[in-house]
């Protein structure tokens, strides 16, 4: 994952809110994972058309800090359990 | 590839909305004597069961059968659960999946379609189905991706299709699944009775493993590949489940709550029907789903070990088909003498005798019996 990258969210996947938990979720096929409103606002921008690079840089906006090398990390982490797909690495 | 997991707060409900299918698999997992139309759920004892299991905290919800498509109700039950926020994945056949009721279904908010193939080969897949189905899938997997529905193909390994595990796996990419899950044959129920002609050997074992983690590779990004093991292959049980009235609730289509599929086996067993009881209730006080929780029920060497809170001890309905006794460790651990149960089977099974199908409304008729 790269500033050029360009992530998707797995199609299967779908952000929700737990109301019984009371936090946000993100549920696809046979699992199901908490995360945080930080990383619910990366997810909800990765369309597979903005860049790692522009998410960053709206969220940097929206915190007011740099945010970038935590916004890749994230990304990083969500592709290794195939959560997220780099739409600029794979062919379509 | 799971979240973290809530201690004693379930995740995932399966409705078995039906045991009424078209089709007639050997190593179907559902009980030897299957429930009636007449005695199924109704529309709203099952919408009241989807909310009892959210407010509970389950999150996935597995639409199943039996073949849930013939529940001319079916969509009104996933309107319930996307309004309750729970993920909905229809296991389906395919068979009786018409392009209204795919468009209904994604209207009404269904999240994910997974459709069962039996083999890539034609005459294969429909010899171990029972009856001629191949076209009607594959029409049905095309519905699925043109409506743009999340897709999964499922497909249950064995002997017979073990070898044709590439050709498989392509099938499932031409078809445009987002995900393929193959998983070989538990042998509970209908399997154990069709064991013999069912586990394959090692060598095909070893060989389909390397042909899954070339394909795992292959797809990566584009088609999810899950390759489940066969567990007498294994050298530690599966923990079955999550693990015993962990994270997972079994509704049958009569109403029974159970903790697995296999629990209706173990004849020790009562069972509290979702009729007479709320979820909360059964899932926190009933017998059943409290019979094997914790570790005070095990037998060694499952009480002192290491990996008791990693597989629980296995699976309880194997250890009770094999062993008569569903306490005991399950017999696929090889730290347990049990253990020489499952070696003789793999000793033994070089014979290749005729499927026993299983069928709804007629006794069991063993091949070659009149």
């Amino acid at each position: 994952m790269t500033p050029d990258s360009r992530p998707q969210l797995w199609r299967l996947a779908r952000i929700d809110f737990d109301r019984v938990r009371r936090r946000p979720v993100l549920l696809y096929p046979e699992g199901a994972m908490f995360i945080n409103d930080t990383g619910k606002a990366i997810l909800e921008l990765c369309n597979g058309e903005r860049t790692a690079g522009e998410i960053a840089r709206n969220l940097g906006e929206r915190y007011q800090s740099e945010v970038l090398s935590d916004v890749i990390e994230y990304l990083e982490g969500m592709e290794q359990r195939n959560l997220v797909v780099d739409r600029a690495a794979v062919a379509p | 590839m799971t979240g973290p997991r809530i201690l004693n707060q379930p995740t995932t409900l399966l409705a078995e909305i039906t045991y009424r299918c078209p089709l007639h698999c050997p190593y179907c997992s559902n009980p030897l004597e299957m429930t009636r139309a007449e005695a199924e759920l109704s529309t709203s004892d099952w919408k009241r069961v989807f909310t009892q299991a959210r407010n509970l905290g389950v999150l996935q919800l597995g639409l199943s059968g039996g073949e849930p498509l013939v529940r001319k109700d079916l969509e009104e039950l996933v309107a319930h659960a996307r309004s309750e926020g729970m993920y909905s994945t229809l296991v389906t056949s395919g068979l009786g999946l018409t392009r209204n009721r795919a468009q209904s279904l994604k209207e009404a908010g269904i999240d994910h379609v997974q459709i069962s193939f039996q083999d890539s080969d034609t005459q294969s897949a429909e010899q171990i189905a029972g009856i001629r189905s191949v076209k009607q899938k594959r029409a049905a997997a095309e519905l699925v991706r043109e409506l743009d529905l999340a897709f999964s193909v499922n497909v249950v390994l064995h002997r017979q299709n073990l070898d044709h595990l590439n050709d498989i796996i392509e099938m499932a990419a031409s078809m445009g699944a987002d995900r393929l899950e193959l998983a070989n044959t538990q042998y509970y129920g209908w399997a154990l009775k069709n064991r013999a002609a069912l586990l394959p050997t090692r060598e095909q074992v070893d060989a389909s493993k390397a042909v899954a983690e070339v394909a795992i590779k292959k797809y990566r990004g584009k088609m999810q590949i899950l390759y489940v093991l066969p567990d007498y292959y294994e050298t530690y049980p599966k923990a079955c489940y999550g693990g015993w009235g962990n994270v997972y609730i079994l509704v049958t289509p009569d109403g029974r709550a159970l903790p697995c599929h296999g629990a209706t086996q173990i004849p020790s067993l009562s069972f509290v029907n979702v009729r007479e009881q709320p979820l909360d209730w059964i899932w926190q006080h009933s017998p059943i789903f409290n019979a094997f929780r914790g570790d005070s029920w095990m037998k060694e060497p499952c009480r002192t070990c290491s990996r008791k809170n990693l597989d629980f001890s296995g699976c309880r309905c194997q250890a009770f088909a094999l062993t008569g006794d569903a306490t005991n460790p399950d017999p696929v651990c090889t730290l347990t003498p049990l253990r020489s149960i499952i070696d003789e089977a793999l000793e033994l099974n070089g014979s290749r005798p005729e499927y026993v199908y299983r069928h709804i409304e007629k006794e069991v008729v063993e091949p070659g019996v009149p």
